[in-house]
């Protein structure tokens, strides 16, 4: 009789209805009592991955503190369509104050918190990538200059996708914003140097920086609630597909999310104190094309007038990443 | 109302000599403002402070157009810098410099002015002595004092022990004696000699 | 207690008295020695609880102190000029949320060309914005002042900023009456929020506000400062009972009853005016100085009645509305009957130039002989002026018209001149 041996991929990042799984292992999405920190009824797209990232966020944020957590947010995607007037989504306390200032006010919660000795409850704030990236830059940098006590969560998806889809400083190159159309010589948006906020997160040597996707759900929770057993500042980077800015089905979010992780280009990893401690590993790399034919932000690198070199400089990118890294997967043990 | 102009260069203590007179007036029961006119902060740049005191409530904030007493800290700034503005001729002179008043190059500038309120001291001198720093501004102020008899001795003594605290606040007002005593000997032998 | 002190220092001393639980600022001439004060007695321990916090912005100061006062802590902040222009958005931010936040505005120019000297245009920038402004005569009235705003800001949800003008109050050493902690603890009770976040009682504060519902939001935030109109007053009196001191409060009249003429100012240059009034009164002149504390809410009607039986008015202001003219002016205008009264703006000490007694004068006797123009920049280089004219006339590159000034003066020193 022969044997041979079955690998049972995690059922979790493929199902997180969780009926399968024992109740500890299951999500916090998943349990009744859970917060619903972000309650339905919000007016986010059909597939929108900051609305799904979010949630699972603010919930094991207030799972990690016994419901002590107030969240500061910045304009954008989420504020708006969390807000939208008369109503409120949030079932946590919630701030909203400007584009590019919600480090800065978190770091005000925070210092009212200390000084009002209001020890246990915690301080999460939030924004996109343009909040984060590019306008917020000075004030994340300062509040981890003075490593205040708030966890940052940056929900990316790669645009300033409120306003219309424009440019941020975390669109990727050769993408299609309205402010890098695919025209010209150099379609989408430029190769520019990029700015790798996880990595300057981690020169600041804060004591927690990490990287997630909506495709593993588990993983993000399980950050959230790592991030929250330290004090002073962390920052969480989550990649979130916009269906509407990435040109995508809003049926594929996670979907293209995983394909992101699992062709390099968004490496998801854990950091702290400035020293990556674990990365989620690569079972089958996947190529970049893969990833970007399914997104009509890319569709001019192909069809017919295609752009291999611009397809190759993009998975010399990703290639980079997983060196850098270490994100394939050690070679799994083969029964004889 | 009494007020005075002090001219120096950055670094040297302009302001603080004009706040330390303000507090010797304030602890003699008067009024006393102090205040200084900026530039961007940079040592060895031209810096002037005011100073006024009054037995009434002082309500203006405005520069010292016509200072009774002009105390310049500096004796470089001679020939660049306007000092004597608004000076009246009843007005008070005193100088940071070994030189005699006569040496300093004014021509016919003080003629109408009173020889005896015309004063140089060797603040820079005495401040090395006492202090082993050659900042001149709290000798002046004991100069000060003994030229003019405005504020007395005891107020200049302790607002500078109030303000340089410690031995530091010892040596300075050591020197201030010093060049309180200075002036003080050159007045009464300017006397001696105009009455011989 | 009468202290020969520092203004700024006596500004932190009296800030720490009113018990703030977060402090936050970037340093900006000429408001660095008031926040290195608060910061030295929160890191020595006399001033706590308290959080000092050192941002890198102002942007982040005021954003910090939104956060802090959102969660219920007494929140302070200081800036000037440049700083107060960069913190702007989240000026308007902290007003349209309903924050109680005090800050103290060291009143500085705003550039180009950079100037660190005082004027008033860094304050009339953001006269809009929905904060009560508040201006200070004297040191003692900026350290009265700070307490009497908390007080405000807190009674109405209105953030409020008390202005003091740059180097000539800020870094004037003069006799301040120093309140005490059991005096600022009678007046100023604990911080009771309007609006919390709160883990007991969520809320969300900062939502999106459309047309349907945002002119009204606008008029409740005009309605608490017309309540300001009558708090200010009542506070600034229970502060005279308890005090003897007139700080605060919506004008300051002074030789007005009778006057022909009289001159309107805010901040330090009531004192010089005082006295050059004094002069021309002695002289038999009927003149009077009113002193507008209250800048925002303006008080018109306090105005009004205070100027009622003036024949002409003089303003002298330290900003002006480029390309319109004067500021403080048109506020005057709207509130007088000014049909019936002769209205002269005098824009004077832009950029930190000397306000003197004897200017001050000139302008008097100008006055009282009714040949002042009706706009005036005092003690203004016409020569100057129509030379850098002449050159960029004669040449398109005629190079920055401010290098081209200083050059033409040859300036090698500060200069006072007489």
């Amino acid at each position: 009789m022969t044997s041979q041996r079955v690998h049972f991929y995690q059922v979790g990042s493929f199902a997180v209805g969780n009926r399968l799984l024992n109740e500890e292992e299951r999500t916090i999405q998943a349990q009744a009592d859970r917060t619903n920190s972000i309650d339905s009824g919000h007016r986010a797209c059909q597939g929108c991955g900051e609305a799904l990232g979010a949630r699972y966020a603010l919930d094991a944020a207030m799972r990690a503190t016994n419901g002590q957590v107030v969240a500061v947010n910045a304009t954008g995607c989420l504020e708006v369509f969390s807000t939208p007037y008369p109503e409120t989504s949030w079932r946590i306390p919630w701030l909203h104050s400007l584009f590019g200032n919600a480090p800065a006010v978190a770091t005000g919660v925070a210092a009212a918190l200390r000084a009002k000795g209001k020890k246990d409850v915690r301080v999460v704030a939030q924004a996109g990538d343009g909040g984060t990236v590019d306008i917020g830059f000075g004030c994340l940098s300062g509040m981890f200059e003075r490593n205040d006590d708030v966890l940052f969560i940056c929900y990316d998806n790669e645009g300033y996708m409120n306003t219309g889809v424009q440019r941020s400083g975390a669109t990727p190159p050769a993408a299609r914003t309205a402010t890098t159309e695919a025209v010209g010589p150099e379609p989408g948006n430029v190769f520019g140097q990029g700015k790798d906020v996880p990595r300057i997160a981690m020169a600041h040597d804060i004591p927690y920086v990490a990287t997630a996707t909506v495709a593993d759900l588990h993983d993000l929770e399980r950050k959230v609630e790592r991030a929250m057993e330290f004090h002073g500042a962390r920052y969480l980077h989550v990649l979130v597909p916009c269906p509407l800015g990435w040109g995508s089905p809003s049926s594929e979010t996670i979907h293209i999310a995983r394909l992101a992780q699992e062709s390099g280009l968004f490496p998801v990893f854990e950091a702290e104190y400035g020293v990556v401690t674990s990365v989620s590993h690569i079972r089958r790399p996947v190529p970049v094309e893969e990833y970007l034919s399914r997104q009509r932000r890319f569709n001019h690198l192909f069809g017919a007038n295609p752009r291999p070199d611009i397809v190759a400089h993009l998975q010399a990118m990703a290639d980079e990443n997983i060196a850098r890294y270490g994100l394939i997967a050690p070679e799994m043990e083969h029964s004889s | 109302m009494f007020q005075i102009r002090i001219h120096g260069r950055g670094g040297q203590g302009v302001v603080t000599a004009a706040e330390i007179l303000s507090v010797a007036a304030f602890d003699e029961g008067r009024h006393a403002q102090a205040f200084p006119s900026f530039g961007s902060e940079r040592t060895g740049a031209p810096v002037v402070s005011f100073c006024r005191f009054d037995d009434r409530e002082i309500r203006t904030h405005e520069p010292v157009m016509e200072p009774d007493a002009v105390i310049i800290q500096d004796v470089t700034l001679i020939h660049q810098v306007d000092l004597f503005s608004g000076l009246s001729s009843d007005g008070y002179v005193l100088i940071n410099t070994s030189n005699g008043f006569s040496d300093l190059g004014f021509g016919d500038f003080f003629d109408h002015y009173r020889p005896e309120r015309l004063m140089t001291c060797p603040a820079t001198e005495i401040a090395l002595e006492h202090l082993g720093r050659p900042l001149p501004n709290a000798a002046l102020l004991g100069g000060f004092a003994a030229l003019t008899g405005e504020l007395t001795w005891d107020a200049i003594d302790k607002a500078v022990r109030e303000h340089f605290s410690g031995p530091v606040g010892e040596r300075n007002a050591i020197a201030a004696k010093a060049a309180f005593d200075y002036v003080d000997s050159k007045i009464k032998e300017t006397a001696r000699a105009s009455t011989n | 207690m009468l202290r020969q002190i520092e203004g700024s220092k006596a500004i932190a001393e009296t800030v720490a008295l009113c018990r703030p639980e977060v402090v936050c600022a970037y340093p900006i001439s000429p408001q660095t020695h008031i926040i290195e004060a608060v910061g030295a007695m929160v890191k020595e321990g006399t001033l706590a609880p308290c959080e000092f916090i050192n941002v890198e912005s102002e942007f982040a100061a005021m954003s910090v102190a939104i956060g802090a006062s959102a969660t219920g802590a007494r929140a302070y902040t200081a800036t000037a000029s440049q700083g107060l222009l960069f913190m702007m958005e989240a000026v308007y931010n902290a007003a349209g949320l309903g924050l109680p936040i005090v800050m103290t505005l060291a009143n500085r120019a705003i550039g180009a060309p950079i100037n660190i000297w005082n004027d008033h245009s860094d304050a009339m920038a953001v006269r809009d914005s929905g904060w009560i402004q508040l201006f200070a005569e004297s040191n003692q009235e900026a350290s009265d002042l700070h307490v009497q705003a908390f007080r405000l800001a807190e009674e109405l949800s209105v953030p409020v900023m008390v202005c003091v003008d740059g180097f000539i109050l800020t870094h004037a050493v003069e006799g301040v009456d120093l309140l005490d902690q059991s005096f600022v603890d009678a007046f100023l009770p604990p911080y009771e929020p309007r609006q919390m976040l709160d883990t007991e009682a969520p809320v969300s504060i900062g939502a999106m506000v459309g047309p349907e519902a945002f002119e009204e939001v606008r008029y409740l935030a005009h309605l608490r400062q017309l309540d300001a109109l009558e708090r200010i007053p009542a506070i600034a009196s229970e502060f005279f009972e308890a005090t003897g001191r007139e700080s605060g409060g919506l004008v300051r009249p002074y030789r007005t009853d009778d006057a022909d003429t009289v001159i309107v100012a805010m901040g330090s240059v009531l004192g010089t005016l005082k006295d050059a009034v004094d002069a021309r009164r002695d002289l038999g002149e009927r003149v009077g100085v009113l002193g507008v504390t209250s800048f925002r809410p303006f008080p018109s009607e306090a105005v009004r009645d205070a100027l009622a039986s003036a024949r002409q008015v003089v303003v002298i202001e330290k900003a002006f509305s480029i390309g319109a003219g004067g500021v403080l002016s048109n506020d005057i205008a709207i509130a007088i009957h000014h049909e019936q009264t002769l209205l002269r703006t005098v824009v004077a000490g832009l950029g930190g130039r000397a306000i003197t007694r004897r200017s001050l004068e000139k302008v008097l006797e100008e006055a009282s002989r009714d040949e002042l123009a009706t706009l005036t920049f005092l003690d203004l280089d016409r020569d100057a002026v129509d030379r850098e004219r002449a050159r960029m006339q004669a040449t398109r590159r005629s190079g920055p018209s401010a290098e081209n000034l200083l050059r033409d003066r040859a300036t090698v020193a500060p200069k006072v001149r007489a």
